[in-house]
Order: C-alpha cells, then structure tokens, then sequence
C-alpha cells in the first residue's frame, strides 16, 4: 500500500509521506508557509497561529495539521497574509520590541516576518506594557519586552537527564517565562547558545555576545526570511570576511 | 516697560531651541538666553540595560554624529569588560579610528558646505528662500556637488567599518567585529566608483583656501562676529598632538594658560561640574577650579587647534602654522574661525583617513580583547562639535545602573548663550522699536550655528516647538506675538 499523500497547495500538486505536517509537507514540496512557533524536530504546539492556512475552505493551522489525502490547501491568497500580518501586528503592539538596539535584529524571526509581510506599522495601538529584565542567571538574560510566549525554549531546552529549564509562570496577560530555580545553575554556555538560538526573537540572550556578528553578515541581511539560499550567501561570506 | 523677544525654533539647527532677548524700557538688552526645551531622557532609559548594548543604544541620541556617541560608549565599554584605550589590538583601534575620522570628515562637510555656507555665499541678511542649499546648489554648483560628493565619502567610510553608513554595530566592547577587506579598501583607494581619498584631500585643501580668502575679503565680519575670549578644552594626545579618537583632558584660558594639564579623562568628574539652570534642560558644565562664573569652556573646532600643539599629518600641519600666526601662536577666541579650524580638520581627516586606509593593521583578524570586569567605565572623544563624555555604572548582573553623557552641545552651552547675547547687543540693543527682522534671526543662528547645528542630543521634553515671536513685559505678559506651526 502505498504511503504518499497526494493534495494540493494553490493548485499546485503535491505529494508528501503519511504523517507529515502541512508545514512540513509543503516545504518538501518547496513551499514555504509563515512560522513562528514551530522547530523542526519538535512536536509543534500551534501556538502563535501565523502558519494559518485555508485547508478544504476552513482556516487551520499547518505546523499541527496532518497532511490528508486530496487536501486542498490555499496558502498565497490576500484573506492569509492579512492575517498573518494581523497576528504580526498584535505580537509587536503588545511588548517592546525595540529592533534598533537589539541584538537579535537581523537573526531574528519576527522582525523578518515583518519584514517578509511588509509591515510598516502596525494597525493596533501600541500597549507598552512595563516589564522587567532578568539578568540574575550568570549566563543568560531573560528579557520579557520581547518574549512572544513561542514556548520554544520550554520544549526544546532540557538538561542532559531530561529536566525542563525553562518553564511558564503565571497566567493570562502576565504569563512570562521562568527559569526554573532547581535547575538554574545547570545553565552552561552550551544551553544558554543554544537557548539564545532557539528563541525566535532577542528575549533569551546569551551574556556578552552582543554585536559580534557584522551588519550583512546576519540570517536575514540579505534575503527574506522563508528563502533558504540566504543560508549559502551566508556561509559564502563568512568564508571572505577577514581577506 | 521692558520686553522680551522670542524666537523659536531655530532653524537649520537639528532640536528645537529658542532664544528670548529680555529688553528694558529704553530698548537695551538686559538679558538673552538660549533655551534646550527639548527632552530625550537617554540617561534614564538606558537604565536596566545589558551594557554591551549601550555603544548601538546610545547612538540613537543622534542622525547626525551617532558614531561619537558609538565610538565613546564602545570606549566606556572597553574599560567595564577590563581593556583600557591602549590595550586594544591594532586593528581594533585602527578600524574605530578609521570609523571614527570617516566621521569627523562628513559631519565637517555638512555643517559647512549644507549648513554655514549659504550663510557665507549669501550673506546673513539674504532672503532666507535663497539662502540655503538649494541655493548654492543654484548658484555655486561645482561646490555644491564636492560637498555632497565628500559627505558620501565620509558615509561610505562608516559603512565599511560599522556596517552601516547610520547607527551601525562596528565597535563592540574590547574591540570591532569587523576589519576591512581588501576589497573594501581599495573602493576608497582607486577612484573607481567614488572620487579617491587623494581627490578628498585636493577637495579639501580648496576649501581651507575658500574659507582664508573669504576670511581676507571679510575680515571684520569673520574676526568679529560673536567674538569673546573663553577657556578651551579638548583632548589632546599625550605629546599635544591633535587627536580626536583618544587622549589626556587640557583646557587653556583665553591668554593660552593651562587650566587642566593633560589629565586622565576617567577622572573628569574631579575637574569639571555641570550647574543646572531653571530654564534650559541643557546643563552648564564649568572647570570646577575657576567656579560657576569663569569655569566655562569652549569644545569643538576652535578650541582643539586652541590647545593641540601641533597637527600630526602634513599638509593639515602648514595650515595650522598659518592659522595660528593669525592669532600669534595665541589662543583664538573668534567664534566665526571655528569654520576655519573645522576645515583644517577636514582636511586633517582625510589625510588620517588615507594613512589608515594603507595600513595593512586593518586586514589582521584579532578583533577582540578582555580582561578583569570593572564596574564603572568612562569614554572620551572629540565628536565633530567637541569632547563627548560617556560615564557608566553596571551591577553584578551586567546591567547599567548609572549613566551620565555630557555632550559637545552641552559643554558649548555657556558659550552658545555668550554669542546670542553678543548678537542680541550688537544688533538690536538701545535701537528704537526693535523687531525681529530675518536679519536678526538668522544673526542669532549664524552665532549657534558656529557652533553647532545639532541641540536634540544634547538635552534631557519630549514634543515639537512651534514657532513663536513673542514681545513680553516685565512682568512675563505677552504683549505681541507672532505663531508658526502651532496645531
Ligand atoms: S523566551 Fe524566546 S523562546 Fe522562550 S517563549 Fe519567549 S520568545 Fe519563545
Ligand atoms: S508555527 Fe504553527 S502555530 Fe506557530
């Protein structure tokens, strides 16, 4: 029996293995689809909701979605990226995102979303709110203006024997992220690299990096985010930086 | 009945100021003041902040000069992460150095050829619709485009070293994160695509001989417009060369006599105090030894070439000889020969630039140093307008908890309030029905300008000052009054 899918995105047949995710799927088909919470290895969470697209006439979500055979999936229409632009939008008016200064600007996935969506401002009004920074932990510093509540860290970041360091505390609008005291000191430079990758805009930072990575020589400096070649020009670059 | 004038904003200065000239009732002026309304809160909200973010953060006080305000808190910086100035590997220092005078050469061109020249071509009194730019553009065009053509050069300069030709990243504590290709350099190099830096220095030799013929040609303007004596401060390098990156703190008094005998910058706080008054968010910085009355100081242009001993590149040299046997060898305290001595400097920059540009230093890879963590940091330069202090303090976590920024504007301040005085009494002081003629505004602009074109980063309000002319009584009433851009 076989196993592939056959459905369609845009029109365009596509075919993808059993139990893919549309994300995913589309992807191998070389589509690209809007994210923001999902990582590739991780089971997703659906949680930011910019994936949304239209499968059979109703709006879902394609990093948690299966793919189904016959599927007929709209991704590029106007209705989507307004959407999505909306979603954007709300991320940015309700903390403090301060690309100039961060940095995160140029890595980061948001800002390149923005950018992707061509977001010049946003149509919601700014709510400011007053959160702190958390730079208590020697390696890491918590920054909640910026943390989008992705839960990226708290399901990709664990300790060798299994323990989560990164945890949700609180509720509704004062829901932040929490570095688990028990665990806090297990923080070596590798977790906090890896978390400050991990973290899809600057609200993990790793201590002292700051600007060490150039202008141009950044993820998204050269092409919009969802564009793998950017990744080539970059490898290429690094390579005639100091010639 | 005595009056007050005022006269606000005050244009082709970037910020908003605004200028009141207190009359008694016989016309004399008894007061004039300029005010800094404007308040950008830099100093508080960089509180909290991790401080390797300060040199990008605080860079953003300024469209014109943020490489100053990078390069002073990258120093500042480099002491907290345990590197003092000297420390630094070569191409670190050298690739700042070079961001540095790319700098120092744009913003000279700006506030000379787009700011003070429409001034000089057109005279002070000229219909304002011609006096600018545009102006000479019309007019004067092969001037026109060496200005705008040097300005890139100086921006494509800071492009190659910070990434960006505004609010760049180059300078990260301890070092750079970048050095210059070849490729990079020889844009610069080979007159390809842009004019050479060999074209740059020829460009900016012309324009010392503009400014000393139209100085011969107009000498009483130029020797007397906002003319006083003052002290002088700037950092200068540690054999009394000219240096505009790093050095030892001087000041000298109108006479040429040492105030401050090259002392460590990371102790300025001992040697100068900053007084505030009820009506300016700008501070009043002064030498602390000469007291709030006589402490007061002039940065910038005028007041280097008034305590450097010499100028360590050649052609930049001849003309400080010349320059200073107009004064003989002593201190020049008229404000308008700022322009003179801001071309020397221009002209000193691109030779700096094109030594630099040939030093094989800035293709080495060691970027970065560290040493012991401290907890306080202080950062020196002179910024095109004049010494830029940055001082901070973090906590064991990293993050500022103290910073203090005394910019160029701000230690012009007292200086900048003498030339409007010196505008208000020459000008209209005793004269029967004074009005605000564009004559006047522009002479009290004409005065600032000469120092600086730029207030916003130099004060602590938020909001957007109409134009307002307005006569008062002596008892604060509005008698009369003329509005522009109010909503
Ligand atoms: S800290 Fe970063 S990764 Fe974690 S929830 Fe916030 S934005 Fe997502
Ligand atoms: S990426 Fe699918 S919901 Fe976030």
């Amino acid at each position: 029996m076989s196993t592939k899918i056959n459905f369609t995105i845009d029109g365009k047949n596509c075919s993808a293995d059993k139990g893919m995710f549309v994300l995913g799927a589309a992807q191998k088909n070389g589509i690209y689809i809007p994210s923001l919470c999902n990582i590739e290895g991780l089971a997703p969470r659906g949680s930011c909701r910019v994936c949304t697209v239209k499968i059979n006439g109703k709006l879902m979500v394609a990093c948690s979605t299966p793919v189904a055979e016959g599927m007929k999936i709209e991704n590029e229409t106007e209705e989507l990226h307004d959407l999505r632009k909306q979603i954007i939008e709300l991320l940015f008016v309700e903390g403090n995102h301060l690309c100039p200064s961060c940095e995160k600007s140029g890595n980061c996935e948001l800002q390149a979303l923005a950018y992707r969506l061509k977001i010049m401002a946003p149509r919601y009004p700014y709510q400011f709110p007053v959160r702190e920074i958390d730079a208590s932990n020697p390696k890491l510093i918590k920054d909640h203006n910026r943390c989008i509540l992705c839960k990226r860290c708290i399901r990709a970041i664990q300790t060798d024997d299994g323990k989560n360091l990164f945890a949700f505390k609180q509720r509704g609008c004062k829901l932040t992220i929490n570095i688990e005291p028990s665990t806090s000191a297990a923080i070596t430079d590798e977790i906090a690299t890896k978390a400050a990758k991990i973290c899809p805009v600057g609200a993990l930072l790793k201590k002292e990096v700051g600007f060490v990575q150039p202008i141009g020589h950044r993820l998204y400096d050269h092409l919009p985010i969802g564009n793998t070649a950017s990744l080539n020009i970059i490898s290429s670059r690094e390579k005639d930086t100091n010639t | 009945m005595s009056k007050k004038i005022t006269i606000e904003p005050i244009t082709r200065v970037e910020g908003h100021g605004k200028v009141t000239i207190k009359l008694d009732k016989n016309n004399k002026v008894t007061q004039s003041r300029l005010h800094i309304v404007e308040f950008r809160g830099f100093e508080r909200f960089v509180q909290g902040r991790p401080y390797w973010e300060l040199p990008v953060l605080v860079q953003r006080l300024c469209g014109i000069c943020p490489v100053s305000h990078h390069l002073a808190a990258a120093k500042a910086t480099d002491i907290l992460v345990g590197i003092g100035a000297d420390e630094l590997t070569a191409t670190a220092e050298k690739m700042r150095r070079l961001m540095h005078y790319g700098q120092i050469f744009q913003s000279h061109v700006l506030h000379f050829f787009h700011l003070v020249s429409p001034d000089l071509l057109f005279g002070i009194d000229a219909d304002p619709a011609i006096r600018n730019i545009i102006g000479v553009a019309l007019k004067h065009k092969d001037l026109a485009v060496r200005g705008v053509l040097m300005r890139k050069f100086g921006q494509e300069i800071i492009k190659v070293t910070a990434g960006k030709k505004i609010h760049g990243t180059g300078a990260i504590p301890g070092g750079i994160n970048k050095n210059l290709t070849i490729a990079e350099r020889d844009y610069f190099l080979d007159g390809k695509a842009i004019p050479s830096v060999d074209t740059m220095i020829e460009w900016a030799l012309d324009t010392v001989e503009f400014i000393k013929s139209y100085q011969k040609e107009n000498r009483q303007f130029i020797d007397g417009y906002a003319a006083f004596p003052s002290n002088h401060l700037s950092l200068v390098a540690k054999d009394g060369a000219l240096d505009l990156y790093h050095g030892v703190l001087r000041a000298v008094d109108a006479e040429g006599n040492r105030i401050l005998d090259d002392i460590d910058y990371s102790e300025y706080y001992k040697y100068i105090a900053e007084e505030v008054r009820s009506w300016s968010y700008m501070k009043f910085p002064f030498i602390k030894s000469l007291g709030k009355e006589k402490g007061w100081y002039r940065v910038g242009p005028l007041a280097r070439l008034n305590t450097c001993d010499y100028i360590p590149t050649p052609l930049a040299q001849k003309e400080f000889e010349e320059y200073k046997s107009y004064t003989h060898g002593k201190p020049n305290n008229m404000s308008m020969h700022t322009h003179w001595a801001r071309l020397i400097e221009t002209l000193h920059s691109a030779e700096r630039i094109k030594q630099l540009l040939n030093d094989p230093d800035l293709q080495q890879t060691d970027l970065v140093k560290k040493g012991q963590k401290a907890s306080v940091g202080v950062g020196l330069l002179e910024a095109p307008r004049g010494t830029l202090f940055h001082h901070y303090q973090i906590n064991e976590n990293d993050q500022v908890t103290m910073c203090n920024l005394i910019v160029s504007t701000t230690n012009n301040n007292e200086p900048m309030n003498q030339a409007v005085n010196w505008v208000a009494m020459n000008t209209i002081s005793g004269k029967p029905e004074p009005q605000i003629t564009e004559g006047l505004l522009n002479g009290v602009e004409v005065a600032i300008r000469a120092y600086d074109p730029c207030l916003s980063c130099a004060t602590h309000a938020i909001g957007k000052m109409p134009l307002e002319v307005a006569f008062v009584d002596e008892y604060e009433k509005v008698i009369s009054s003329k509005c522009k851009n109010i909503d």
